[in-house]
């Protein structure tokens, strides 16, 4: 009965599981980088054109530690969210948020110049052939229908926890009350006395350091490169309009299902591989224009 | 106050007639195509607030298509522009009505979205040529008796192309269509309270701004004879937003002189290699930052200030 499903649908059963496997990865990182995208937006009200290059700094960082003062992946794992998280506090304080007060579409304009510097520094110091970050967790386990990688599970299993604790932290705490709060009305938010500028800083921080840790998993399975961020960021920029930005737990769902849906498409239909989030896309936006989880203004 | 758009036009247009004596025709075309390019962009952006991150899908499209059939199907190039420019209409058509059902900030990733998909589409699709593009367009004549194998010949026709253009979008932006347009920028639910179907002049004007794209994409590939994934790229989108951007969003002729600047700053620059990734990212911070009505903008402010401190 089984064999016989496979049959019909024209596949195996490796290549079947082993695109929905790389499908859950693509997927935890749009899931992670939309997740910040829509953290930065709801507080900021920006579009973070830079995530992309933060995410491909996170991924160099993990590489510049590796080889430049031999820190290992587990020491990266921690430390280069942290570093471009502060240094995406530094923009944040120096450059964005002169930006506040006028139309949002500023705040796109100067992040796009930002990723454009930020990619072409890159380019220039390290060439854009791609560096190979070595894996940190080598071998697998066989499950009897696929081989699972153990670093691959890995990459999955984190990026839902640190996926799931974002949402209870923003859903569930105090400070993420806070947060929401000063999403729907800061001035209000800071006649009560709370620092909402402070909090509008943290969060970029936040949101770039969520970037950042999605680049330092990426190491290991795509080879470190500068022009990697570019390309994913238009596809999470197609997920968040296809999730709406409205909810935190939307962002997660929709990241990691088209990820899955994508994998299905390279095994299906592997012409439509490339093109297939921005087709669901433009479907979305024709039966449900605000978006799966969005609330249409 | 008066308006010098007219007589401004008249003095730029016989500059550019007398321009080939001194600069290289090559140059000035590739300005003329880019200003063109940045002009439909503006309509956008500067008239109804609309921020395009895709218009690479256009120029780059009709590009190839005029290309292609110049090229293989042996079209006269007159009738591959106009294919170019009509395909590039169609796909601002679905591009446009797909687009314009977000605002703001959706609608600048919607588009960036539909122009990937466009560059993957190209990427794939046999008749583009992949990554080598369709090279080695002919030049051939012009309504069959204007040889434009001569780059002077040729430029005078651009320039024709460009002024047809320029004016074009004069006439759209200074029309009653084009004082809804801006009603929609202003205030956009005033402008649906008072019964203007909001949509439909989004989308004309979309759909006006991809056609004039489109012919600025058909002219540069039978220009430089070559039409490539570099035009239909998301940088390529980019660049038409910082020549925006540079001269003045939302100015006549803000546009054109951010053509210039960005192109002349790319000539000179073109063996940094890298680095004209990072000064152009430089000089999109520093006009956001700064400078964020552009060089037309900031001209235009400083005369208003001059003209009202002399009349009392």
């Amino acid at each position: 009965m089984y064999d016989f499903i496979f049959q019909f649908l024209g596949v195996s059963p490796q290549a079947l599981f082993g695109q929905l496997l790389i499908g859950l990865i693509n997927g935890a990182f749009y899931a992670l980088l939309s997740l910040g995208l829509a953290v930065i937006f709801g507080m900021l009200n920006v579009i973070n054109f830079t995530h992309g290059a933060q995410y491909m700094m996170g991924a160099f960082g993990a590489w510049m530690l590796l080889h430049y003062l031999g820190i290992p992946y587990w020491g990266a794992l921690i430390l280069v969210p942290v570093i471009i998280g502060a240094f995406g506090i530094l923009l944040e304080r120096l450059l964005l948020s002169r930006l506040y007060h006028l139309d949002h579409l500023y705040g796109l304009l100067l992040t796009f110049g930002l990723a454009l510097i930020l990619e072409g520094l890159f380019r220039k110091q390290y060439g854009s052939s791609g560096l190979p970050y070595n894996n940190p967790l080598p071998g697998g386990i066989h499950l009897g229908f696929m081989f699972l990688p153990w670093y691959r599970g890995w990459v999955v299993l984190i990026s839902i926890v640190v996926c799931l604790a974002t949402w209870f932290m923003i859903e569930k705490t105090k400070l993420g009350s806070y947060l929401r709060a000063a999403t729907e009305n800061p001035t209000l938010v800071r006649a009560f006395g709370i620092n909402v500028p402070r909090m509008m800083t943290l969060t970029y921080g936040f949101g770039v350091g969520l970037a950042a840790l999605a680049g330092v998993l990426a190491a290991p399975i795509y080879s470190v490169n500068p022009i990697m961020g570019s390309n994913l960021i238009i596809v999470v920029f197609a997920v968040v309009v296809i999730g709406g930005m409205g909810s935190i737990m939307g962002s997660i769902v929709t990241g990691f299902g088209l990820g899955v849906i994508e994998g299905l498409t390279k095994v299906f239909y592997p012409e439509a591989s490339n093109t297939v989030i921005f087709i669901i896309m433009a479907i979305v936006l024709l039966i449900r224009p605000a978006g799966l989880f969005g609330t249409p203004r | 106050m008066k308006n010098y758009d007219m007589p401004i036009f008249a003095v730029l247009i016989a500059l550019l007639i007398l321009a080939p004596m001194a600069i290289y025709p090559v140059f000035l075309m590739k300005v003329l195509c880019f200003a063109l390019f940045a002009l439909a962009f503006n309509l956008l952006i500067g008239y109804v607030g609309l921020l395009s991150f895709g218009h690479a899908m256009f120029f780059g499209f009709s590009a190839y298509i005029s290309a292609y059939t110049v090229k293989v199907w042996g079209w006269p190039t007159e009738i591959g522009i106009i294919a170019g420019t009509a395909v590039a209409a169609l796909l601002g058509l679905v591009a446009g009505s797909l687009a314009i059902r977000r605002q703001g900030i959706y609608f600048a990733m919607v588009t960036l979205a539909l122009a990937q998909m466009v560059f993957f589409f190209c990427l794939q699709a046999p008749f583009t040529g992949g990554e080598d593009g369709i090279q080695a367009v002919p030049r051939r004549p012009l309504l069959g008796f204007i040889d434009i194998t001569s780059d002077l010949n040729f430029y005078y026709v651009v320039l024709a192309i460009f002024a047809a253009g320029f004016l074009i979008i004069y006439r759209a932006i200074h029309s009653p269509f084009g004082q809804v347009l801006k009603a929609i920028r202003e205030n956009e639910a005033r402008a649906i309270s008072l019964g203007y179907h909001v949509d439909q002049y989004k989308l004309l004007a979309f759909v006006l701004s991809a056609t004039l794209t489109g012919l600025a994409g058909s002219t540069k590939a039978i220009v430089f004879q070559l039409a490539s994934l570099t035009d239909v790229a998301w940088q390529m989108s980019g660049e038409a937003v910082l020549m925006t951007l540079v001269g003045g969003m939302g100015t006549v002729f803000g546009p054109i002189v951010g053509a210039a600047i960005i192109i002349t700053m790319q000539n000179y620059l073109a063996g940094f290699g890298e680095w004209v990734l990072v000064i152009q990212g430089v000089i999109f911070v520093i006009t956001v930052l700064l400078f964020r009505r552009g060089v037309v903008g900031e001209i235009a402010a400083l005369a208003t200030r001059l003209t009202r401190r002399s009349e009392p």
